[in-house]
């Protein structure tokens, strides 16, 4: 019925717009249509600058509402990211004068320059010093800009630092796994024709090289220590998605069969960032962020940033991969025994 | 062969009657209405077919936003139209991205390519150029032929069990290869392709048509340096499209390839829906890279001609000549030519190696120069000029606003350690929205509006448009503008709920608000529907005396009110001047048409 309603109120109002106007139209040439012309032209060029002012009170109270719930207003939580936030302040001041400048000088003209009998306009074509100004200044800018941006861009890009601690991240439709090298710092072999889930091996690791005996694998939650490099080396199984890390200023994508990588340095842990965020639910969350199917929004991970000790406390209770592995091998070949067992039974009878 | 000649050889034969001009040979409905040679009939066939997909389009974006702005609501009434894509009255998310998947490609394929350059390009070169028809008036029709099939099957997929195509207008595989990967992936991705792979026919018949008109069918005088900026605009255009979407159809074939002949160009190493895919030694990435080899020169080939309209609009009605028309033609030509080589600038993050991508970064900043130089000539173009507020001239104003708002944050995404932090938020969302998306529809309402007497012979109503104008025009910024924040908070784009995620959540209320403006927005248009649709029937009509109602030096107006097929009744008048004596020697304007005066001054 309220559908209905508000048909009905808007079918309405659409019929009493169009009278008004059709209305509108008679009336001007009734009156003239060179005057009413010109009426309309008032009113408008009016408009512009009632815009322009508005548009500014606007764009000051949107940044009053919104700005301390972005990230820059916390910083970011990573070396990394704070490099990047500071680029994003030079950018932001850079594009934010160019941004006032020519929108009040667009509607001020537009306001100013309004039709009126007093004025002819001006037969101005070009002019070669004006061009070649704003030609140049850009370009300056621009190279200012590419080459603090590609200094940045390196050192992020290239190989994170030796004491990294690498943590490979394998995303899926959809969800992230996490797998620590163990205690001897390597990463077993892995090829995705071994996935089987059912034997304890999601992620397709190869239990024929030693190096992947000790490897600890653990689903969603990934723990690592603040102000201590982190490298993940990112792997997808079957869609290309995306290790997005808001609060450190990063992304990277996950492709099948392409290992990609990202690493950054956390400086404050979760426990910190809920006081400094004042929100006691904060949490670093990963967000896939390469669209990946119909629970690509549901696609969460979650970073806990902590100390050392913290960290100690918690790896220590970890139990590798290959272990719970090799019990389900285990117990999947006697259970495939007695299955086997039971299937004879029914030609006994 | 000039157009001279072709006139002399095959005489078109017109003649007055009273009820206005008509062709000597009697044309048929079929031929006239529906496969018709004419480029002003096939420019309207394009226009009023991408008023229908825009309308498509849009309201698809209006359900979507429902969802993201009222996630915890349900709406019984799409219940009642989607059935069991909306179970309860909520968006199964399934198709919450088929609707943003056909969003993107409707808009970006079918309404501002095919009914923006091809209505425009289709109408205003023969008619700013002084020929006759295009080139080959048959492929010209066959251009919008295979478009409409384009959308007959696109539309068609909508119809599906499985559902159209919902990969994101991206299609990046592997989740667009396989059908296990999401229901949209299975017939509908066919569909897709099938219907975009038609669509790349329809663009290269009418780009390379567009191309030849204009460099060989130039009436007498009209050398290149007299076109009118917005025939530059659609060469480029043209050009552009005619090099680039021949590699997006071999992107689509080898898709096809994958999909059903068991290939691997893109697929490698996939473990999927508990299944062992055998395939190895495919790249994704590859595809990405086909992909945006188009994507990029595409959102030229969607901003170009809406610049060059803008240009046109804005020097008319300043009454004041464009400022530094050959600046601006350098500018075209240097936007045009970067344009292929900053395609990876979409995939920063993709995993490819970061050295190549330093020189995206590098080229991707130099567009800013040719497009601040454009800006900087419209400001002038205002500047000490007589500005009449048609509804043409308000939203080329508009387009400026907001192509200067769009331009400056894709400073900030060109950037790839700024991308780093901002890739695939909302912040891109606001930033493609308003540089080539909605200030590209200003574009194209700016021509519609300012060609609107000169297709249909009649005046829209001017209330409506000016209401139409400043709803949209503010409606466009509240919608966008607060979009920044939620990208620089991190927020992903093409997620339907927020609400379990502790980063994103706290943007409830602005979503909400968002989603209210685009409805109005939306509806809004049918204001502009309502008035372009009654005004063809009974607009007020041109008189003779007042058949160029801007006072507008191009050609298309010294043509009869109703032009017949053949444009100009016997011999095409012949240029003496550039298109933007404007407000020159104390007149208001000069035609192009006019010879040079012997005590004039010289520009």
């Amino acid at each position: 019925m309220n559908t209905f309603f508000l048909i009905a109120i808007i079918l309405l109002v659409f019929i009493v717009i169009f009278q008004i106007s059709k209305a509108s139209e008679y009336v001007s040439v009734l009156k003239g249509e060179e005057i009413s012309r010109k009426q309309n032209n008032k009113i408008n060029g009016f408009l512009m600058i009632l815009f322009l002012v508005l548009g500014l009170i606007g764009v000051w109270w949107c940044n009053d509402l919104f700005y301390h719930k972005t990230l820059l207003s916390v910083g970011s939580s990573s070396l990394q990211g704070k490099k990047i936030d500071e680029m994003m302040w030079i950018t932001l001041i850079i594009t934010g004068v160019v941004f006032f400048i020519t929108q009040i000088l667009l509607f001020w003209f537009s306001f100013k320059y309004q039709e009126s009998d007093k004025r002819k306009s001006l037969y101005f074509t070009h002019s070669n010093k004006l061009e070649l100004i704003w030609t140049g200044i850009p370009a300056i800018t621009m190279t200012i800009l590419v080459v603090f941006g590609l200094k940045y861009w390196f050192k992020f890009t290239a190989d994170a630092p030796k004491n990294a601690q690498v943590i490979e991240v394998t995303g899926h439709q959809f969800g992230w796994e996490f797998r620590y090298p163990g205690r001897d710092g390597v990463l077993g072999r892995k090829n995705y024709k071994l996935i089987d889930p059912a034997k304890g091996n999601p992620l397709g690791v190869d239990w024929s090289d030693a190096a992947s005996h000790d490897d600890i694998h653990v689903a969603a939650t990934v723990h690592v220590v603040v102000n201590r490099p982190v490298k993940f080396v990112i792997n997808s199984q079957d869609v290309v998605h995306d290790v997005g890390l808001p609060q450190f200023r990063l992304k990277m994508d996950a492709v099948p069969g392409i290992p990609t990588t990202e690493w950054f340095t956390p400086i404050y842990t979760t426990e910190q960032m809920k006081k400094r965020t004042g929100n006691p639910d904060f949490q670093y969350e990963i967000s896939c962020d390469q669209m990946c199917g119909k629970g690509h929004f549901g696609m969460r991970g979650v970073i806990v940033v902590e100390t050392q000790k913290e960290f100690n406390a918690w790896m220590i209770k970890q139990r590798p991969e290959y272990l719970r592995a090799q019990k389900l091998m285990a117990q999947a070949s006697t259970d495939s025994t007695n299955t086997v067992a039971m299937g004879q039974q029914p030609n006994k009878k | 062969m000039n157009n001279d000649e072709v006139l002399h050889e095959k005489p078109l034969v017109v003649h007055e009657t009273e009820h206005g001009t008509h062709e000597h040979h009697k044309q048929s409905f079929i031929t006239k209405y529906i496969f018709s040679q004419d480029h002003k009939m096939i420019s309207r066939q394009f226009l009023v077919t991408g008023i229908i997909w825009a309308i498509v389009g849009g309201l698809f974006s209006v359900i979507f936003r429902l969802q993201l702005g009222f996630p915890d609501q349900t709406f019984p009434i799409l219940e009642d139209i989607f059935g069991h894509w909306a179970k309860g009255g909520r968006l199964d998310p399934e198709f919450y991205y088929a609707l943003v998947t056909m969003h993107g490609t409707i808009l970006v394929f079918f309404v501002l390519t095919a009914g923006l350059s091809g209505t425009f390009s289709n109408y205003l070169i023969p008619l700013q150029i002084g020929a006759r028809d295009m080139a080959s008036p048959f492929l010209n029709m066959l251009s919008y032929w295979f478009f409409f099939a384009a959308s007959v099957v696109m539309f068609s997929s909508l119809f599906l069990t499985t559902g159209p195509a919902s990969g994101g207008w991206t299609i990046y595989p592997p989740l667009s290869a396989l059908g296990d990967a999401m229901e949209g992936s299975k017939a509908g991705m066919d569909y897709w392709l099938t219907s975009i792979a038609l669509f790349i026919i329809s663009t290269l018949l009418g780009g390379l048509n567009y191309i030849t008109t204009i460099l060989n069918m130039r009436t007498k005088g009209m050398f290149m340096t007299r076109m009118p900026l917005t025939v530059w605009s659609f060469l480029f255009t043209a050009i552009l499209g005619v090099l680039t979407f021949p590699v997006l159809l071999s992107a689509v074939v080898l898709l096809l390839f994958d999909r059903h002949l068991g290939t691997s160009f893109y697929l490698s190493d996939i473990f999927i829906n508990g299944k062992i895919l055998p395939n190895q030694g495919g790249s994704p990435i590859l595809f990405q890279h086909l992909f945006w080899f188009l994507g990029h020169p595409e959102v030229y080939i969607i901003a170009l001609p809406a610049m060059g309209i803008t240009s046109e609009v804005i020097s008319t009605n300043a009454r004041k000549p464009i400022f530094g028309y050959m600046a601006m033609v350098a500018s075209f030509f240097a936007i045009a030519s970067l344009s292929f080589l900053v395609w990876a600038h979409h995939m920063f993050v993709s995993g490819m190696n970061p050295f190549l991508g330093s020189f995206f970064v590098l080229f991707t900043l130099l567009i800013a120069v040719p497009s601040a130089i454009k800006v900087f000539n419209w400001l002038t173009t205002l500047w000490r000029g007589n500005i009449h507020f048609t509804p043409g001239m308000l939203f080329a104003i508009g387009f400026v606003s907001l192509f200067i708002s769009g331009g400056l944050t894709g400073i900030w995404l060109g950037n790839s350690t700024l991308d780093l932090h901002l890739h695939d938020t909302y912040f891109v969302i606001a930033h493609f929205h308003l540089v080539m998306g909605v200030a590209s529809m200003f574009g194209m309402f700016a021509g519609i509006y300012h060609w609107y007497p000169k297709m249909f012979g009649r005046f829209m109503n001017n209330t409506l448009a000016y209401i139409h104008f400043w709803i949209t025009f503010v409606g466009a910024y509240l919608i966008f503008w607060p979009m920044h924040y939620e990208g620089l908070a991190g927020m992903p784009r093409r997620y339907y709920d927020f609400s379990n995620w502790e980063s994103f959540k706290m943007f409830g209320g602005l979503n909400a608000f968002i989603s209210v403006v685009a409805i109005i927005v939306f509806a809004t248009q049918f204001l502009f529907i309502f008035n372009f649709f009654y005004s063809i029937y009974k607009g007020r009509k041109l008189t003779e005396r007042n058949k160029n109602p801007w006072h507008s030096n191009t050609m298309e107006w010294t043509t009869p009110i109703h032009p017949p097929h053949g444009n100009w009744i016997g011999e095409v008048p012949e240029v003496y001047r550039w298109a933007y004596d404007y407000g020159k020697d104390g007149r208001d304007f000069i035609p192009q048409t006019e010879p040079i005066g012997s005590s004039e001054t010289q520009h």
